[in-house]
């Protein structure tokens, strides 16, 4: 284990970290807010220890995969930590660990939340708080990597261990020219929806912030009432953008800078995707057309809080706790299913579950003809017996997780519903469940210990799993 | 660049490696899934699992941006089709590797035909530069610049030389020979000396100077510079082939041993000049018998690197004879270079730096200038050939005046077809051609030389 590279790159996260708090210093200067100097400190810190940090050269620039997944996990918990000073040190979030856990929910694109009342913030710590999920959604390495000569071929470790998906492939030679592309095509997304926002009416703050939590499928929102307040024209806006950031960004790469449309159309995981928030939106728009004047509103409803839940972003129109089972149900299994992989979006991932479904058909055929070759085919191509592999254990550690987080989050005050749907919303990056903690409510009341634990599902569940399990293998420490 | 490189064995990788780390986006492509796992995982390149031949695989390559294709596959057949459909849909550069000596017979046609840029052959290569040390013997590794005008040595210095616990000044003034030494290796490191620089025992230096005035150097220090008169040549392979035509061609008394009785058989009809041994050439007694007491030259080309390797220990022991060893694989030249067993030829090595000395000089049309590139003492040591223009920033000023970064040396000026090994007051001009050496690997341009 190459200890000096890790701690090497952490420092310049720190770099990184002052320069994202420039703009929440920015935010307090323009409405004038004492909440600025918060972010002051925290920066000024934040410089000092980088400056100090980059005097200390790694020893040996040695990084294998190991590397890359103890650093991603590292400099997360390291991110959220700093993150949080701020909430803290302003006051506004007057408990640490509640001020690390919206942390935490932010970076991770969650959008679980804490605060009873989010419209009692002021404007920076609001800001700061929706431009986490922003820098969280793509990844805050990617960004590193987009930036800094990182030369070697080290920087594609970082990059598969923060990427989701089951397998990260480039869309050119270059892993820096790829995560410029990636940042490319974020930007220019964001500041689309932000400038749609503006023109249907909302106030450029508003556009701003919400841009970022919608992009980064986040989820937090800036009034109480989430999207529930805004025009009919706004919550359709959101709902395209919300299911834009679940999206492969792939298919914008074929779109947008290969100039392949056909291939983009084709692209079969992002079908899939469309398909399940279509069939899924139907399904509840028919269940619950009983609470709505007409079939359009109650469709509008459905598809804002499908593509809301399936993207991982979490922001919501209406209680949907009140909605019949049927349609809490469909929500439930579109949580778990997710996003796409190389999208922002978490959960199990569009693309995995198209796998173990084809393998899981494969294994019927096979009982009536044993001796059949058949392989999993994603996007025209077959699926090795390795990824395959990789993808079950996935499921089985995934299940594993939930089970141990459900256990542990038992044992707090919560009833089944709420704890089961409160680990599912965590470790899936979506942020509202059911009952305790459906959209009207919050994560406040859980105990320190349960806070604790749905923060690691968090940081594990937009991480992929891998990085974060490894942190706690004996293993990985060892220098041989 | 943009580089698509065709086929990921030893040449494809090493060339992958060294190309990527020069800055050329690469992608790769091969059939065998874990052979792109490996190179992706370790490089900075993007990986494609297909046949390199077929057009579809090429697209999504990106063959319609790139601008050079490399074939280096096993199969001569497919790596010109790639080179063949890479050239009509892309429209790029393409190199192929061909060994089989049929094609290579007529390879000008399928060049001219093809619309090739390159054609290498490893075997061919790593025969041809086998003759030239036979021709040469003291000298462990020899490479040319300038179409053969200047030439870069390498010599290791033995205890009894007069070169020995001498300044480079002193060796200057002992033996007024034309010549500069320029690099210098101790155990792992790499020295490019300064004048009062000691030469010790053991020490590998690398002599530039013209032909001629290197052959006048040498016999100026008491070393024997005669040719080889025969040779013996372990293993009938492709390499044996071409390095025993040559060495026919030369003059030497060439036996070549092969165990497989066919390829003796078709061995001798290709050159009849040639003795070729039917036996096995790991066998002691048949060496004796063939006489490894009297030969002066000692080839090994089996097909096994291990048995190559023992095979020149042998040698080593029991006769005075120049020792060649061809090894196919590069991971562990540095433990096989301290056997000291004379010149180790590495005939992929060869391939990729032949190609990546192409990929250099096609760069160079696209903004750096080198016109050649020789890589001494694995890769630790560049040395470049720069045609210098008019506005370049070295012309008209005395060497000792310009600001030279350290570890640069400038080797030889060729000032219109006449070599110089220049000294202080020398000057570089227009239109000349000059050698640099440097331990600073990735020079471009001539300015880059300055502080």
């Amino acid at each position: 284990m190459n200890f000096s590279i890790i701690r090497y790159i952490l420092f310049r996260v720190l770099e990184f970290a002052a320069f994202f708090l420039i703009l929440p210093c920015l935010v307090a200067v323009i409405y004038r807010e004492r909440a600025g100097f918060a972010f002051a400190a925290v920066m000024v810190v934040c410089i000092i220890a980088a400056e100090i940090g980059r005097q200390f050269k790694p020893k040996s620039n040695v990084f294998y995969a190991r590397e890359g997944f103890v650093t991603v996990s590292l400099t997360w918990i390291l991110l959220s930590i700093v993150g949080a000073l701020p909430f803290y040190i302003s006051g506004e979030i007057p408990n640490f660990v509640d001020a690390l856990y919206e942390t935490v929910s932010g970076f991770t694109t969650t959008g679980a939340t804490i605060l009873p009342d989010v419209e009692v913030l002021s404007k920076s710590v609001q800001f700061w708080r929706l431009f986490t999920h922003w820098i969280g959604g793509m990844g805050v390495l990617v960004l590193i990597i987009a930036v800094l000569p990182l030369s070697g071929g080290y920087n594609m470790h970082l990059m598969r261990a923060e990427s989701p998906g089951p397998t990260v492939g480039k869309l050119v030679p270059r892993v820096q020219t790829t995560a410029k592309i990636l940042y490319g095509i974020y930007i220019g997304i964001t500041v689309l929806q932000m400038i749609l926002l503006k023109i249907a009416g909302l106030s450029v703050y508003d556009s701003i912030v919400l841009s970022f939590a919608t992009m980064g499928t986040g989820g937090f929102g800036v009034l109480n009432s989430s999207i529930g307040s805004y025009s009919i024209v706004v919550q359709n806006i959101f709902t395209v953008f919300m299911i834009l950031g679940g999206m492969n960004f792939n298919v914008y790469y074929l779109l947008i800078v290969a100039r392949k449309p056909k291939e983009a159309i084709k692209h079969e995981e992002a079908r899939v995707y469309l398909c399940i928030i279509l069939l899924a939106s139907a399904l509840i728009a028919w269940n619950v057309r009983g609470y709505y004047s007409s079939m359009a509103l109650a469709f509008k409803d459905a598809i804002f809080q499908v593509a809301s839940i399936g993207s991982s972003t979490g922001f919501s129109t209406t209680d949907f706790d009140l909605w019949p089972w049927f349609s809490k149900a469909i929500l439930f299994v579109v949580m778990i299913i997710g996003a796409c992989a190389g999208s922002t979006g978490g959960g199990f991932k569009v693309s995995r579950v198209m796998i173990l479904l084809q393998d899981a058909r494969h294994e019927l055929i096979r009982v009536v003809h044993p001796q059949i070759v058949k392989k999993p085919h994603i996007e025209g191509r077959a699926v090795e017996d390795g990824t395959v592999r990789s993808i079950q254990s996935y499921l089985m550690i995934y299940l594993l997780i939930s089970v141990f987080s459900f256990l542990l989050l038992s044992m707090d005050k919560y009833d089944f519903t709420t704890n089961l749907s409160a680990v599912m919303a965590n470790l899936n990056n979506t942020g509202p469940g059911f009952n305790m903690v459906g959209p009207v409510c919050n994560y406040a009341n859980y105990s320190i210990v349960s806070k604790f634990v749905l923060m690691f599902d968090m940081i594990t569940g937009r991480l992929e799993l891998l990085p974060m399990l490894i942190l706690f293998s004996p293993k990985t420490w060892k220098k041989y | 660049m943009q580089i698509i490189i065709v086929g990921c064995g030893n040449v494809g990788s090493t060339l992958t490696e060294q190309l990527s780390s020069e800055g050329h986006n690469i992608t790769v492509i091969d059939v065998d899934n874990s052979k792109i796992q490996n190179l992706v995982n370790s490089n900075d390149v993007m990986g494609v699992i297909g046949n390199g031949a077929s057009f579809a695989v090429q697209s999504e390559a990106g063959v319609g941006n790139a601008h050079l294709l490399i074939a280096v596959t096993g199969s001569d057949e497919v790596n010109l089709l790639c080179c063949l459909i890479a050239r009509k849909t892309g429209g790029c550069h393409t190199i192929a590797r061909v060994r089989n000596p049929i094609y290579n017979m007529e390879i000008g046609y399928i060049k001219e035909e093809l619309g090739l840029s390159m054609v290498v052959n490893p075997e061919y290569e790593a025969a041809q530069e086998m003759a030239r040390l036979l021709k040469f013997p003291s000298a462990i590794s020899i490479g040319s610049f300038t179409k053969g005008r200047v030439e870069v040595v390498k010599y290791r210095v033995e205890a009894d030389s007069v070169l020995c616990n001498q300044t480079l000044q002193q060796i200057n003034s002992r033996l007024k020979a034309d010549i500069l030494i320029c690099t210098v290796e101790r155990d792992e490191n790499v020295f490019i000396p300064s004048g009062n620089f000691i030469i010790r025992e053991r020490d590998e230096i690398s002599i530039v100077g013209t032909p001629q005035k290197t052959l006048e150097f040498f016999k100026k220090m008491g070393v024997a510079v005669a040719a080889a008169k025969n040779a013996m040549i372990i293993g009938g392979g492709e390499i044996s082939f071409y390095l025993a035509k040559q060495l026919i061609a030369m003059g030497l008394q060439t036996k070549i041993i092969e165990i497989d009785k066919e390829r003796c058989e078709s061995l001798s009809e290709l050159l009849p000049e040639a003795a070729i041994i039917h036996g096995d050439g790991t066998d002691r007694n048949l060496l004796m018998q063939e006489g490894l007491m009297q030969t002066e030259a000692f080839v090994s080309l089996t097909n096994v690197d291990e048995e190559n390797i023992m095979l020149s220990l042998f040698a080593k022991t029991l006769t005075k004879a120049k020792l060649i060893t061809n090894v196919h694989r590069i991971s562990y030249d540095e433990i096989i270079d301290s056997l000291d067993i004379g010149s180790v030829i590495y005939p992929k090595y060869l391939t990729a730096e032949n190609i990546i000395k192409y990929v250099r000089a096609m760069d160079n049309s696209l903004g750096s200038n080198i016109e050649t590139l020789y890589r001494l003492s694995n890769n630790r040591v560049e040395a470049l050939e720069f045609s210098i223009k008019k506005d370049s920033p070295v012309v008209g000023i005395p060497l000792q005046a310009l600001q030279i970064k350290p570890d640069i040396l400038i080797c030889t000026i060729n000032h219109k077809g006449t070599i110089i090994i220049p000294g202080g007051q020398d000057v570089i001009q227009a239109g000349d051609k000059v050698i640099v050496v440097t331990t600073n690997t990735g020079l471009n341009d001539i300015r880059d030389i300055l502080k």
